[in-house]
Formats: structure tokens, C-alpha cells, sequence
């Protein structure tokens, strides 16, 4: 890190072109088009609207917190110089969508984009200027809002983002919600705008009280005896499952769909949690067990498949639910082996060149008698219990919610075991793990089959609840989301990818229009997440230790295979 | 007796060696069945093997991007197969440009170096851009977050293009000039493949010169062998960097019109497994190495276009050309295990 520059208005014309851009970008892959049908506030403001404002706005923040940190008198102007740039930026796309006929080349450059650029039935220089003056203006409440103090301002803040989402989520919502509620809330399309200014106010209040009394909250639970808070924690807990328990009556069909997909991917995120968050291997191919799971179940439970039936009797799902978890677990061992003896970024490459060998030698027509090739397997069977067949999603829920509590008790407590602390010496240090008498390789083995089976597990209730199976649903992708829900969630920390699960598979769930931009958010999302906040949004104690240590001490060339030891230097 | 072995193979060793050996097994085994049936005449191996180098020199000039930024930065730049996909863009629209002026047809020369020029201006932009803004930030981070930053910066351009572009195939104008083909013998030699070989001749030979004989490509090697020293030595660092980014960028722009030539179409996912199978050819070389990875990458386009033939049809798996990606990868494994260092041997600094 450099020390702080002082300010110049030129950082604020910098900043006001990178949000520009960033509008523009925005605009151009589609983006605002897409959202422009959503209201945020039923006939005042559109999604595509707020997506523009809140671009101007977090530049035209940046832009004065900087000033306001360095030149305070400086602040207002900044504001406005980063919003009225953005504003300008935009407004020039605006007009010259048509004139250069830009959809030659981008796709998503139409007439109609032109329009929903423009302010409401504006057009030409007039509209450009109203553009800009009003991107300005949101710049200086931006620039306002830095002199707030930043208790207030981190309330209002989330605030704002908790009325657009709780706009985006009304189909979500209404129907569990109570009616009275549901009406005052919410219009034809998007919120009242009564309702949008309550609930920005309560949950500003809320969020503000949140904030003022936490502190001293943590501080008086960390003074209780360590027998009453141990009861605390244990009520907590308890009270929680049990809400958790009664989930699926109140969430209704579709929801329950989204937690159970969510679930998928938080029982993927534990086991990955242990191999990248533990043991500090990178492994791009962990969809290769997910994908031994989903198939393991898929092929022993078929009816299909008369080529594997000669050989194999098909099982009821609870005796392939163990084969599924078991063939995952030798795989993990199998693969691991040759895969372990590399070097610390090959792993990564090597990973990802295993899961597409698996994907292409599923697709294959080679395979195709034992797995279905690219029609894939139906007819997988769904789990009994006591006679009856679960095949709606509530009960489902159940089946993953208790998968999830055994692969959180299990990761949980190796975490804490000799073996856990083995993985970390691994993950900081590997020549100072082994001088300690640890066997990389074994460790290293141990971590990654831990992660394929809870993938296998992952993958064979996948395979289940879907009932048919296509190779098309293995391919990387899903291996680069769960890395993704690990990376939002913070690394290493358990709560950490239940939240990161949350946010990144069940959000676009919900929002449908989004669902197209996913992968490109979660690019941008990965970037910044390690430029700007490395550890996660719930990090682990000491991986956040790791990782902020490393701006202190250059380790550049030193030749550590996990590159996650902060710059361990062995005297020689 | 056992415990001596023990003692000096590890069980791993022993596991490892057994699937090397098997795999071994099978190719010659593959590669005697097809071979002693003769379905497949002189002339087909040949052109196969045309092919394959035609193709393996696109992949060459991707992989010297993925080693150059490797052999200084001792990082795996993940997003240089987009730079690769990105400059393809950049030559269609070029080429777009060109056919709808009639320049295309009439003179193929300048077309062809428009659409270089374009792809490469692209290409070099961007990666010039995401080492700025994504990676020179890192440079001082544990290794694991420069490889998901570079991962994350990926899946951006790649979406990027989507979204931009739009998520069908769009086919590359024709180049009427490049449409015949030579017969050199029994060979049948495509004209495209043709350009492809002397403009990556061409290519390597001015990066070897850049590398070899300029201040610049100087700075180059030094900055791989020692950062802090060439720092001292008044070299600037983040600027040779930058270079060496843009150089990579270059290359694979360069790929991306010759891969717009060869097989005349463009989508957003393209530039994932090329890009894979650049970094297994940059592997197969040696990485860090720029001999190695046009080497690697020559080697690596024969086996893909001989391969599925050879080995594979021998067992008798059907439909053998499907699993032709598979071959690349499963090289890539096994290289990775076997001789990590690869065929040449590491360093950018030492044989550049």
C-alpha cells in the first residue's frame, strides 16, 4: 500500500471515468434493458434507473470520502465532478446509439436501450443534460453523505441496498408474507411509495440500533462465565435448528426449491472448504466428484441402462446413498494421489483438466452403454422413508438440512482436531509442516477425499431430487461457483459459506433477470473481492490474520507451493 | 529385501508409475492394432499431421503469452485464453468491416493485416488493462489470490463478450484469396493452413528478436531472472511487466486471427479450452520457456489430430474423435506428474 496521496480533483475525474465506464459496460452487456421492466418504486423509479444512480453514486462516494480524508473543503466538488462524469459518460452512449448504428457490433446497443438511457420521454441535448445534472446531483448527496458521521452513514446505507432488494424480491415475498402487509407494501409492480419510505426508515432505525448496542452486547456475553454462556450458545443454537425445522411449512414450493439448491451447494462449499479453506489446495475440478456422486446414484437406482443391469441389481436410494458418498471418497483418493505430488498452482490446472476429462468422458459415446452419454440417465430413484416416496421439495429440505448439519459437525470438529491444525501448518507452510513430522501427502490425500465425499453426498441427493441426469449440469462452471461461495463467504470459515451460499446461489435464483449476468457478476465479484477484501464477508479468525499480513512483508519470490503461507522465510 | 525398496519408493511413487504404465500400454497397444490394420493410408497420416501442426501453431502463440507472464511473474495468467477470444472479436469485426467494403476480396494482403492489427490492438488493451487494474495490486499477495483473481478476471471478459457480442456462433467472412488448397506430394496442404505457419514462423522469429536483441526484451529477462536486482539495475519493473503483458496479448491476437482463418467462427466460450490447451502446450515445453512452449505447442496439436486415430480406435472405442480433448488434457495430467519441468526445462531468463 502507498501512502496516501493527497487529494486532487483529478482522482475524482479518474474515479468519475471508471464508473462511467463501468455504467456503460453495464449498459451494453445488457444489463439495463433486462431490469428496466422492474420497478423499484411502482412508477417513480425503475431497477434499470436505480442500477444507473447507484453506479454515479458509489464513485461520486469514493470520490469524496477520499476528498473529505485529505481536503475536506474539496468534498461537495469531488462528489459532483465523479457523478456528472458518469452522468456525461452514459448520456453520450445515449445519443450515439443510433447515429452510429453501434448494434452492428453490440448486440444489446438498441433504439430502445437509447431510450431507457434517457430520462422519461426526453430525448436529444435536453435529456444528455438532464442526465448529467441528475448524476451530479446524486454525486453530491453522495458527497453529503460523507460528512454524516459513519455510524448514521453505514445505516442509511444498508438501508438503501435492503429497500432495493426487498423491491426485487416482492414475488418472493408477498406470498409469505401477511396480506395487510403485503398490500401496504407492495403495487401492481414494485413497492408504494409509502411503503418504500417506512421501510427505509425502519430498517435504518433498525440498523442503527443494531450497530449502537452490538458492541457492548459482545463485550457483556464475553464476560459471562464460561458454563452460562456455553447454556447461551447451546439455546441459540437450538432455538435456531428449530426454526430451521419449521422453514419449509412457511417457504411454499418454489422457495423451498431455491433453499434446497442452495443446500446443494453449501454441503459442496463445506467439503471445498476443507481442501481450499484447510488445506489451502486449489482444486478447479471438485465438480469431477460432485459428478461421481450424482452418477454413482443415477446409474445403480435406474431402471435404465440394461447393459449395467446385467451386471449390477438395482438399488433402492438408501443402499446407493453410501456406494454414491463411498465411490466419491476413492475418487477423491484415486485422483488425489498423482494430483498431490504437484506443485501448488499446477494443482489448480491439473484439477481443472481432471473434472474436464471426467465431463468428456461422460458425454463420450464410448461410455454411453454404462452412463447415458449426452441424453444422460432418468428415472433415478427418490429416497423412502417408511413407505412413502419424497418428491416434494419440503421434503427434501429435510434430507439436505440434515446432510449439511452432519458435514458441518464433521467439518467442524476436524477443524478443530490435531488434524485440522495438521492441514493448517500444511496450508501455511508446507517444508515447516513436514520438518514438523507431517506427512504432506497424506494430509493432503486426507483433505481431498474428505471434500470429494461430501461432493458425492452433494451429488447423490443432486441426482436424486432432479431424477434424470445430463452431463451438461457438471461441467465447470459449478466448480468455479462453489469456489465462489467459499471466496464471498471467507475462506476457511463455516458460517462464512453458509452466507456466501446465500447470497450467490440463492439471490439469482430469485432474481430471474438476473440469472443471465451471474457468471459475469461473479467474475467482477471474485476480482474485488481479493483486491479489496481477501479474507471474506464472514472470515475465519486466523485466515484474516493470514491474509492481512501480507502487505507488510514481500514474499514474492519465495517458493511456497500453497501461496498461503504470509511469507514465511526459512533462515538457511 | 521389501523394506530396502520401501525405504526408496514411496507408496504414492509405486501408484503413480502403475497408471503411467498402463496408460502406456494402451497407446501402444492403440497405436499397433490401428497401425498393423491399415485403415488409414500414408497420405491420411500426413495430412493429420498437417493439421495438427497447423493447429498447434495457434496454440503456440497462445502459450507464449501464458509463459512469458509466468516465466516473471511465476503466476498462471487464467485469462489469457480470453485475450485470445477477445482478439478473435476484435478480427471479425475487422474482417466484417473489410467484406463489406469489397477490400476482402480485393486485396487480401491488407485484409489480413487489418485483421492482425485489430486482433492485437485488442488483445494487448485488455491484458495490458487487467494486469493494471487486477493484477499489479496483487503482486505482493499470497499465491492463491492472484490465481483467483485471474480466475475471476476470466469468467469477467468471458461473460463480457457474451453480453456484448451476443451468446451464438457467428462465422468469420470468408478470405476468397485463402480458400484453395497446395498439394505438396501426397499432402494436401489448405492455404489457410499455409498463412498459419508463415505468420507464426514470422511471429517467433520477431519475438525472438524483440526478446533477444532489445533493450526492452533485455529488461524482459532480467525481470524474470531477479525482480529486486533488475529493480536496482534501474530497470522499471511494473512498466516491463506491462510489456511482457502486452506482448502476450500480441500473440494470442494473433492466435485469434489465425484460428478466425483455419476455422472461420466465433463465439464467447472459445477462448476456455484453447486457452487450456495452450497452458498444457506451455507445460509440455517447459513454462517460462519460449522455445518450449512453440515446441509444446507444436507437439500438442500433432498427438490431439493423430491421437484419436491412433490410439484410440486400436482399443475400439467408437466415435474416438469426441474424446480429442480429452487426449490434451490427460497430456496435460501426465506431464504435470511425470516431468513437471516439462521437455525443455524452466526459465525465461536463461533461454529466451
Amino acid at each position: 500500500m502507498q501512502k496516501a496521496k493527497p487529494f486532487r480533483l483529478m482522482d475524482a475525474v479518474r474515479l468519475g471515468l471508471f464508473g462511467g465506464i463501468a455504467a456503460v459496460l453495464i449498459a451494453l452487456v445488457g444489463m439495463i434493458e433486462a431490469f428496466n421492466k422492474r420497478e423499484v418504486i411502482n412508477g417513480v423509479i425503475s431497477m434499470s434507473q436505480v442500477m444507473l444512480m447507484a453506479v454515479a453514486f458509489v464513485s461520486a462516494f469514493f470520490a469524496a470520502a477520499q476528498a473529505h480524508k485529505s481536503k475536506p473543503g474539496q468534498t461537495i466538488p469531488a462528489g459532483l465532478i465523479a457523478g456528472a462524469i458518469v452522468g456525461v459518460l452514459v448520456a453520450i452512449l445515449a445519443l450515439a446509439i443510433v447515429p452510429l448504428n453501434m448494434r452492428e457490433v453490440f448486440v444489446n446497443a438498441t433504439p430502445r436501450l437509447a431510450k431507457i438511457l434517457m430520462p422519461q420521454g426526453m430525448e436529444g441535448i435536453a435529456g444528455a443534460a438532464v442526465l448529467v445534472v441528475g448524476a451530479a446531483l446524486v454525486g453530491l448527496l453522495a458527497a453529503v453523505l460523507t460528512y454524516l458521521p459513519g455510524l448514521l452513514r453505514r445505516s442509511i446505507l444498508i438501508s438503501l441496498v435492503a429497500v432495493v432488494l426487498l423491491a426485487l424480491l416482492k414475488d418472493v415475498l408477498l406470498p409469505v408474507i401477511p396480506e395487510g402487509l403485503g398490500d401496504f407494501l407492495y403495487a401492481s409492480n414494485g413497492l408504494t411509495l409509502v411503503g418504500a419510505v417506512t421501510s427505509f426508515i425502519v430498517v435504518a432505525l433498525i440498523a442503527y440500533f443494531w450497530m449502537r448496542v452490538r458492541p457492548s452486547t459482545s463485550k457483556r456475553i464475553a464476560a459471562m462465565p464460561p458454563a452460562q454462556r456455553r447454556t447461551m450458545s447451546f439455546v441459540v443454537t437450538i432455538s435456531f435448528l428449530i426454526v430451521l425445522f419449521l422453514l419449509p411449512a412457511v417457504l411454499g414450493s418454489y422457495l423451498s426449491e431455491v433453499s434446497d439448491l442452495v443446500g446443494f451447494y453449501i454441503i459442496m462449499a463445506l467439503g471445498l472448504n476443507v481442501v481450499v479453506g484447510f488445506a489451502g489446495l486449489l482444486d478447479l475440478g471438485y465438480v469431477a466428484f460432485f459428478a461421481i456422486g450424482a452418477y454413482t446414484m443415477a446409474v445403480l437406482t435406474t431402471p435404465e441402462l440394461p447393459l449395467v443391469r446385467g451386471y449390477i441389481p438395482q438399488l433402492s436410494f438408501w443402499v446407493a446413498l453410501p456406494i454414491s458418498v463411498g465411490m466419491a471418497l476413492l475418487a477423491g483418493i484415486f485422483l488425489g494421489v498423482p494430483v498431490l505430488k504437484t506443485r501448488g498452482d499446477y494443482l489448480a490446472i491439473i484439477t481443472l483438466g481432471f473434472g474436464e476429462i471426467i465431463r468428456l468422458l461422460v458425454l463420450s459415446d464410448a461410455l454411453k452403454p454404462g452412463l447415458g452419454g449426452a441424453q444422460g440417465v432418468t428415472g433415478v430413484a427418490r429416497p423412502v422413508l417408511g413407505g412413502i416416496v419424497s418428491d416434494t421439495p419440503q421434503e427434501f429440505y429435510y434430507f439436505i438440512l440434515i446432510s449439511i448439519l452432519i458435514a458441518w459437525f464433521i467439518t467442524s470438529r476436524l477443524k478443530k482436531s490435531r488434524l485440522g491444525r495438521a492441514w493448517m501448518a500444511v496450508r501455511e507452510d508446507e517444508d515447516v509442516a513436514a520438518a514438523m513430522s507431517i506427512n504432506l501427502v497424506g494430509y493432503k490425500l486426507l483433505a481431498f477425499a474428505t471434500g470429494a465425499a461430501l461432493a458425492g453426498l452433494s451429488g447423490a441427493f443432486f441426482g436424486s431430487k432432479l431424477g434424470s441426469m445430463v452431463p451438461a449440469s457438471f461441467n465447470v462452471l459449478v466448480s468455479i461457483n462453489v469456489l465462489a461461495v467459499l471466496i464471498v463467504g471467507g475462506m476457511g470459515s463455516l458460517p462464512g459459506v453458509v452466507v456466501g451460499a446465500i447470497v450467490l446461489i440463492g439471490l439469482p435464483e430469485l432474481l430471474r433477470e438476473f440469472n443471465e449476468f451471474r457468471w459475469w457478476v461473479y467474475g467482477i465479484v471474485l476480482v474485488v473481492m481479493m483486491l479489496y477484501r481477501p479474507e471474506g464477508l464472514w472470515p475465519d479468525a486466523t485466515r484474516e490474520r493470514e491474509l492481512l499480513d501480507f502487505e507488510d512483508e514481500p514474499n514474492v519470490d519465495s517458493e511456497d507451493p500453497t501461496g498461503l503461507a504470509p511469507s514465511a522465510t526459512i533462515p538457511s | 529385501m521389501f523394506a530396502n525398496l520401501r525405504r526408496k519408493y514411496d507408496f504414492t511413487d509405486v501408484l503413480l508409475w502403475l497408471i503411467g504404465g498402463i496408460l502406456l500400454i494402451f497407446i501402444l497397444y492403440g497405436s499397433i492394432v490401428t497401425l498393423t490394420s491399415g485403415k488409414y493410408t500414408t497420405a491420411q497420416w500426413l495430412n493429420f499431421i498437417v493439421f495438427g501442426l497447423a493447429q498447434g501453431g495457434i496454440y503456440a502463440l497462445i502459450a507464449l503469452g501464458y509463459t512469458m507472464v509466468y516465466g516473471i511473474l511465476g503466476m498462471i495468467n487464467f485469462a489469457h485464453g480470453e485475450f485470445f477470444m477477445l482478439g478473435t472479436f476484435g478480427a471479425f469485426f475487422m474482417a466484417e468491416a473489410l467484406s463489406a467494403t469489397g477490400l476482402l476480396e480485393s486485396n487480401w494482403v491488407i485484409s489480413i493485416l487489418l485483421m492482425l492489427a485489430a486482433a492485437m490492438i485488442v488483445s494487448a488493451t485488455v491484458a495490458i488493462l487487467a494486469e493494471r487494474i487486477a493484477y499489479r495490486p496483487l503482486r505482493r499477495a499470497p499465491r492463491l489470490v492472484p490465481l483467483i483473481t485471474a480466475i475471476g478476471v476470466s469468467y469477467f471478459l468471458q461473460y463480457t463478450a457474451r453480453g456484448l457480442f451476443g451468446s451464438g456462433v457467428e462465422a468469420f467472412p470468408n478470405v476468397p484469396a485463402l480458400a484453395g488448397s497446395i498439394a505438396v506430394g501426397p499432402i494436401k496442404i489448405q492455404n489457410t493452413q499455409v498463412a498459419v505457419f508463415i505468420a507464426t514462423a514470422v511471429l517467433l522469429l520477431l519475438l525472438w528478436l524483440f526478446v533477444s536483441k532489445t533493450k526492452v526484451g533485455r529488461a524482459i529477462r532480467s525481470v524474470a531472472e531477479d525482480k529486486d536486482a533488475a529493480a536496482l539495475m534501474g530497470v522499471d519493473v511494473d512498466r516491463t511487466i506491462a510489456i511482457s503483458f502486452a506482448v502476450g496479448g500480441i500473440m494470442a491476437g494473433a492466435a485469434g486471427v489465425m484460428y478466425g482463418l483455419v476455422f472461420r467462427q466465433v463465439a464467447f466460450y472459445m477462448g476456455f479450452v484453447p486457452g487450456l490447451k495452450a497452458f498444457t502446450a506451455a507445460v509440455l515445453g517447459g513454462i517460462g520457456n519460449l522455445a518450449g512452449a512453440v515446441l509444446g505447442g507444436l507437439i500438442l496439436g500433432v498427438i490431439e489430430s493423430v491421437g484419436p486415430s491412433l490410439f484410440l480406435e486400436g482399443i475400439g472405442i467408437p466415435a474416438p474423435h469426441q474424446l480429442k480433448d480429452g487426449i490434451a488434457f490427460t497430456v496435460l495430467v501426465l506431464i504435470l506428474i511425470f516431468r513437471p519441468t516439462g521437455i525443455l526445462g524452466e526459465r525465461l531468463s536463461k533461454r529466451a
